[in-house]
């Protein structure tokens, strides 16, 4: 299978401090692929960089084959296509026009959309489910529905490769799984490939084909979901007692905290 | 094209073309009215004749009051427009075109030029001119490097210049002579009342440009509202675009407030209300920003020419006395 995003030997400092240090690792086409880790482990800096929003300082990326310095931004907009964590917007924009401005890395510079663009648009609010949001204002969506009209604004851009930052955070456990299925489907019906940053560890289990697990800025794990989640590995990552045992459906490994076990440790992690 | 989908293009047409007529009809009103009485007959018949004949009434129409007409709605259309870049750039819905310190070191640069006894035009327009370009500069040098994109160290640089600056404009006037208060005082509030053709055609030549260039920005200003980021990864190149915004906006904003004082609310409310009604987009918002603001300025200024006062009153007594109100009452209406 043919490679997506590959990245060699990246070190990321933020003033003076390393955020990643010699991380490698590659991405394969129409993968789902979830990075998880502790808070501050570099989760987030790593996917602003294969996003295009932060700068290679160190170390190489690749995307399908070709160095990302090698390509146009606008081009660079076309391939990747990048969905924050649902961010509150001051200004009223409706969810067609917000769905509709992931278009602007196909079209011109002031944007003029026409009638092919409306119907991409549409069927990205189809595919995501919330046509029927479509004339709501953006700023007055619920968390869950900002985060869909996010991610049908991603649809819209026609990406080879969708990159979500926590995607699931602070939504309920309906919003999640329709989060978690639309990737999925984007995966197989699309043939995407998938990178999210996820700290739900047992939704990853679930639907990653591969997961990699980084603390400090460095990768400690990479491989399918038993693999990474098992025993001292986790444990270690997030210096607490888990518990690992199967999921009751399906053959997903399946972790719980286990309460009043945190352990401090002597590095400073979990500091941004 | 299909009716579900109407296109962009129509609609900013059709929203031009509505502003447009929206602004000639407060030029009319503008022309038709002053210190000499009128009517809009009067200039509709002084507009069509062309018998070369020049009665009292055209030569006050033309001479006196287009110029006058001209000026607001230029300085209207760019304190407006000021306001709406300011407030994307910012991504605050309250920004205004002040904000960034020019119109503190455009005032100080003003009252030097009116205490060192210059006349208004073309010597206070220089001054103030170099008092806002000073501060930019200054500004661009204080958040130089990579925090120039950090929306709030832009925000909190522009707010000390604005503070340190209206400390040196009580100092200059606490020293000032009593015959050179008046200048000051209606400097600040805004005032049209020197203005002539010359200044009015200088202005034009230099805000027209800038109108069209920021136009050229309405896509990627809609992307920057959705945060910085996001429009990196949509193919922006945010640095250069916010840069460029930044700096030609400023410069029309430092050319009115040189021309004309520091007139309040225009950037404030003209935007708000123009969101309220179309929605985010500023492919609508850049045109009618532009000639809302126009018509905006150009009304305010009729009181400011016929109500009874000593001499004339500054315009941006209007502006803010109805500016102000309207706000409060549009945020009011706009968070439920």
């Amino acid at each position: 299978m043919k490679t997506a995003v590959e990245i060699n030997h990246l070190n990321f400092s933020y003033r003076n401090t390393l955020v990643l240090n010699d991380i490698s690792f590659s991405v394969r086409e129409g993968e789902f692929f979830i990075i998880i880790g502790p808070n501050g482990s570099g989760k987030t800096t790593l996917v602003k960089i294969i996003s295009n929003i932060i700068g290679i300082q160190n170390g190489s990326l690749t995307i399908f084959g070709q160095p990302v310095r090698d390509y146009t931004k606008r081009l660079l907009a076309r391939k990747v296509a990048y969905v924050p964590q649902a961010p509150e917007v001051d200004f009223p924009f409706s969810v067609r026009e917000l769905v509709l401005m992931g278009r602007a890395p196909h079209i011109g510079l002031l944007g003029i959309e026409g009638k092919k663009d409306h119907e991409i648009a549409d069927r990205a609010m189809a595919f995501t489910g919330i046509e029927h949001l479509a004339d709501r204002r953006v700023g007055r969506l619920s968390g869950g529905e900002r985060q869909m009209a996010y991610i049908a604004m991603a649809v819209c851009r026609e990406p080879e490769v969708i990159v979500l930052d926590e995607p699931t955070a602070s939504l309920d456990y309906a919003h999640q799984v329709s989060v978690m299925d639309l990737m999925e489907k984007m995966k197989t019906e699309k043939k995407v490939t998938v990178i999210m940053v996820s700290h739900d560890i047992n939704l990853a289990a679930m639907y990653g084909d591969r997961l990699l697990l980084v603390k400090d800025g460095r990768k400690l794990c990479i491989g399918k979901a038993p693999d990474v989640i098992s025993g001292n590995i986790l444990e270690e990552a997030y210096n607490c007692d888990l518990v690992f045992d199967k999921s009751p459906v399906g053959d997903f490994p399946r972790v719980i905290p286990l309460p009043g076990r945190y352990k401090p440790s002597d590095d400073k992690n979990g500091e941004k | 094209m299909n009716e579900a989908y109407p296109s962009i293009l129509r609609r900013v047409a059709i929203v031009t073309i509505v502003f447009a007529v929206i602004l000639i009809g407060a030029m009319l009103v503008g022309l038709s009215s002053g210190a000499a009485g009128s009517s809009i007959e009067a200039v509709w018949q002084s507009l069509w004749r062309n018998d070369g004949s020049e009665g009292m009434m055209d030569a006050i129409i033309w001479k006196i009051r287009f110029p006058r007409v001209l000026l607001a709605a230029m300085v209207g259309a760019a304190l407006s427009l000021g306001g709406l870049v300011f407030q994307a750039l910012l991504k605050n819905p309250l920004a205004e075109p002040y904000i960034l310190g020019i119109s503190g070191g455009s005032a100080i640069g003003a009252i030097i030029g009116i205490l060192l006894g210059f006349s208004h035009f073309p010597g206070v327009s220089l001054t103030a001119f170099a008092g806002s370009f000073a501060t930019l500069v200054l500004i661009l040098l204080m958040s130089s490097g990579q925090s120039i994109i950090i929306k709030d160290s832009l925000l909190l640089s522009g707010v000390m210049v604005n503070a340190f600056c209206s400390a040196v404009i009580l100092f200059l006037i606490s020293i000032a002579q009593d015959s050179r208060l008046h200048n000051i005082m209606f400097w600040l509030m805004g005032d049209f009342s020197s203005s002539n053709i010359h200044q009015a055609m200088i202005l034009c030549l230099l805000l027209l440009p800038c109108f069209l260039l920021v136009f050229r920005f309405s896509g990627v200003m809609n992307l920057l509202l959705l945060g910085n980021e996001m429009a990196q990864t949509m193919g922006v190149n945010v640095r250069s675009a916010t840069i460029t915004l930044f700096i030609v906006t400023s410069f029309m904003v430092s050319v009115t407030v040189s021309h004309c004082g520091l007139i309040g609310f225009v950037g404030l409310v003209i935007p708000h209300l123009l969101r309220l009604i179309f929605g985010a987009d500023h492919r609508i918002l850049v045109p009618a920003s532009i000639m809302g603001g126009a018509a905006y300025v150009v009304l305010c200024d009729v009181p400011a020419r016929i109500l009874p006062s000593q001499g004339e009153m500054p315009v941006g007594v209007i502006t803010a006395i109805i500016g102000a109100p309207l706000f409060i009452i549009l945020l009011k209406r706009s968070k439920r």
